[in-house]
């Protein structure tokens, strides 16, 4: 390697590091309605990469080709330089976790995880041992004997999670691992799975349409919408520099200001905004011809609001009123009714405790809005 | 409504009973208590003979419709797409709204042309039977088949194939398993079926080759027997016995869910 950047954790960003799963052209047709449109993909060895997208975006479709359960209408699918196109399910080195469990219900927790080794022929004494050890692993030793309608929610995801690892799958494909979990449980086994997958090295591919949950876990992210991929990057990359209006919009919340550059000033464009009837500031490197078309994305929690405007030469302030306040406790939301009735919604911490009976602000209150032009998202599609 | 509905069920029922320990050798005529027909009734051996063909053929008969009604259901719902699917759907289902009286009736005349042609059958009796009675039994096992398999969470079996099964140990370990309840469920009404039937047996039947059915029919014929009371009573008493027994195995069953759905949530308390 010529430069000092470690890739190990980012292998993605290293030219010359080898795809683990290749995915090229892949394409999948039911009748007349394009699932997977012609999709390229490339994710490395100890990955943990989630598919997140609205349902129908055909994630699902894309994992289960993985898997091997649908035969591609066009493309090809390479795991560890082997070409899996037309592979069978049963003879893939790639374990899945189904959003169902799937658990064998005539089978007890041990049989259940021992199935995969049984099938492979592996000597009884080796499948006791491993059984034992990966049940231990995921705390259901003593649950070993139980068929899985005697077993909670999150212990039969326990279990799910030991069937399909207990083989040592080079890839493992988890369909919605969490969302049959309640709040506090799919918080604790976020960060169970981080864990087992740095501990074991596997690569595993998640889908998800919870933004969260993929934030939380994932390496990197491709966003999916109407079969293709409207963004790969890490999370930070996902939230903070999205590509497209789509991504700003589904990946947490986002005001989004319609307008056209007026010019360049340093580093700065200055974008005329008619629905606010003035310019906003807008940090942006790159090149861009006056008179585009742009749309400004702003977090709602990347916004200060105050009652007072302290300095009045300050760029990018906005006034309005509080229309709608909810009081989540660390912070509260703000909705803002801004001159020319445009609402936008803003979330401050909540520093201080209430004086005199009364937040930060209070519903009528007259507000000023202001944001740094370094926090502003210009997207141009 | 209900008492009116129940008196017609049941009267006849006690009726019957009461009468086939009756002494009298006319049925409507009391003659005092006595178990006399049902001796007379054990030592017929045209009735044991009737009994062996009927229970034959419907042990004969659950099995193979059983297992051809099954392969049919699995074809119908796990195979989506085939050339002819919904032809082949309808043929199966076909012969459930059939009127008995053809069925029998194009069957002899098959047996009757088969016969013919290739010298088989030789003579009509317990194969020919057999053979009518899975054709349309096999129809109702197939309809079972088919509501359970769509049940039934078709991840299951792609979880089996992921974990290195083959399709046909799939079959094995995961499907067949999951559809005994079925198959026990289809296998009993292919029996039931089988037991009942009157008509068909009637048409594809040769001579010396009664069933059950055919037997007691061709008794009251002639007007009512004490001893055909006897048997009924018997009869009765056989299906009771497996109603009772069955309603208790299910009811044992939904206690022992209910535990365990108490087991599993009680873990949850502890986890918490």
């Amino acid at each position: 390697m010529s430069n000092n950047i470690d890739f190990s954790e980012r292998p993605w960003l290293d030219p010359e590091a080898e795809p683990f799963i290749r995915i090229q052209g892949l394409t999948k047709n039911f009748g007349a309605f394009t699932a997977v449109d012609s999709v390229d993909l490339d994710i490395y060895k100890g990955e943990l990469f989630s598919l997140l997208g609205g349902s129908g975006c055909g994630k699902t479709t894309l994992l289960r080709m993985l898997a091997g359960f649908e035969t591609p209408s066009a493309g090809r699918v390479f795991i560890d330089g082997t070409d899996m196109t037309d592979v069978p399910p049963y003879e893939r080195p790639v374990n899945m976790m189904f959003q169902s469990y799937a658990l064998f219900p005539h089978m007890n927790v041990e049989a259940n995880v021992a199935y995969g080794l049984k099938r492979d022929g592996v000597a009884k004494g080796e499948i006791k041992r491993r059984v034992h050890d990966m049940l231990e692993m995921v705390e259901l030793g003593i649950f070993s004997k139980r068929k899985p309608h005697q077993l909670s929610g999150g212990q039969r995801q326990r279990v799910a999670l030991a069937r399909s690892l207990v083989k040592k799958p080079k890839v493992l494909l988890l369909d919605e691992p969490l969302g049959a979990l309640d709040k506090r449980l799919r918080e604790q086994t976020q960060f169970e799975l981080m864990n087992i997958q740095d501990e074991l090295g596997v690569t595993f591919v998640v889908v998800t349409h919870d933004q969260e949950e993929a934030m939380t876990l994932s390496t990197r992210i491709a966003v999916m919408d109407e079969g293709q991929f409207v963004q790969i990057g890490t999370p930070t990359e996902i939230y903070e520099y999205p590509d497209n209006r789509f991504v700003a919009n589904f990946i947490g919340s986002a005001n989004m200001f319609e307008g056209r550059v007026q010019k360049r000033v340093d580093k700065n464009l200055v974008v005329n905004v008619p629905a606010l009837k003035g310019e906003l500031i807008v940090e942006y490197s790159a090149e861009i011809a006056d008179g585009s078309k742009v749309w400004l994305a702003i977090r709602p929690e990347k916004m200060s609001i105050s009652t007072t405007l302290t300095d009045t030469n300050s760029v990018n302030v906005l006034s309005g009123i509080v229309h709608d306040i909810g009081y989540l406790g660390s912070m509260s939301t703000y909705r803002i009714e801004l001159e020319d009735k445009k609402i936008i919604d803003i979330t401050y911490p909540n520093q201080h405790r209430p004086r005199d009976g009364k937040h930060l602000a209070e519903w009528d209150d007259k507000v000023y809005l202001k944001f740094d032009p370094s926090n502003v998202v210009l997207l141009t599609r | 409504m209900l008492c009116f509905g129940f008196t017609f069920l049941y009267v006849p029922m006690v009726l019957l009973i009461v009468y086939s320990f009756n002494y009298s050798k006319i049925v409507p005529v009391w003659g005092g208590w006595s178990t006399r027909w049902y001796t007379v009734l054990f030592e017929s051996e045209e009735v044991w003979a009737a009994i062996t063909l009927s229970l034959k053929i419907a042990l004969m008969n659950a099995t193979f419709a059983t297992m051809l009604g099954a392969l049919a259901g699995l074809a119908l719902v796990r195979f989506k797409s085939f050339r002819g699917r919904t032809l082949f759907g309808g043929m199966i289902s076909a012969p459930l709204v059939m009127p008995e009286v053809i069925t029998g009736l194009s069957l002899l005349l098959l047996f009757i042309t088969l016969g013919q042609l290739i010298g088989w059958p030789t003579n009509r009796g317990i194969t020919t039977i057999t053979i009518a009675h899975i054709t349309f039994s096999m129809a109702y096992v197939a309809v079972i088949i088919q509501s359970r398999l769509t049940g039934l969470d078709q991840s299951l079996e792609e979880a089996a194939e992921d974990l290195g099964a083959k399709p046909f140990r799939v079959l094995i370990d995961i499907t067949l398993p999951l559809l005994a309840p079925g198959l026990l469920a289809g296998w009993l009404l292919a029996f039931t079926l089988s037991i009942d039937d009157l008509v068909i047996a009637s048409f594809v039947s040769g001579p010396g080759a009664n069933t059950l059915p055919m037997l007691i029919y061709s008794r009251v014929r002639l007007g009512l027997r004490p001893d055909i009371n006897a048997m009924a009573t018997i009869i009765i008493i056989v299906v009771a016995i497996g109603v009772c027994l069955a309603g208790w195995l299910m009811m044992r069953q939904e206690r022992q869910r209910q535990r365990d759905m108490q087991l599993a949530s009680g873990d949850n308390i502890k986890q918490d």
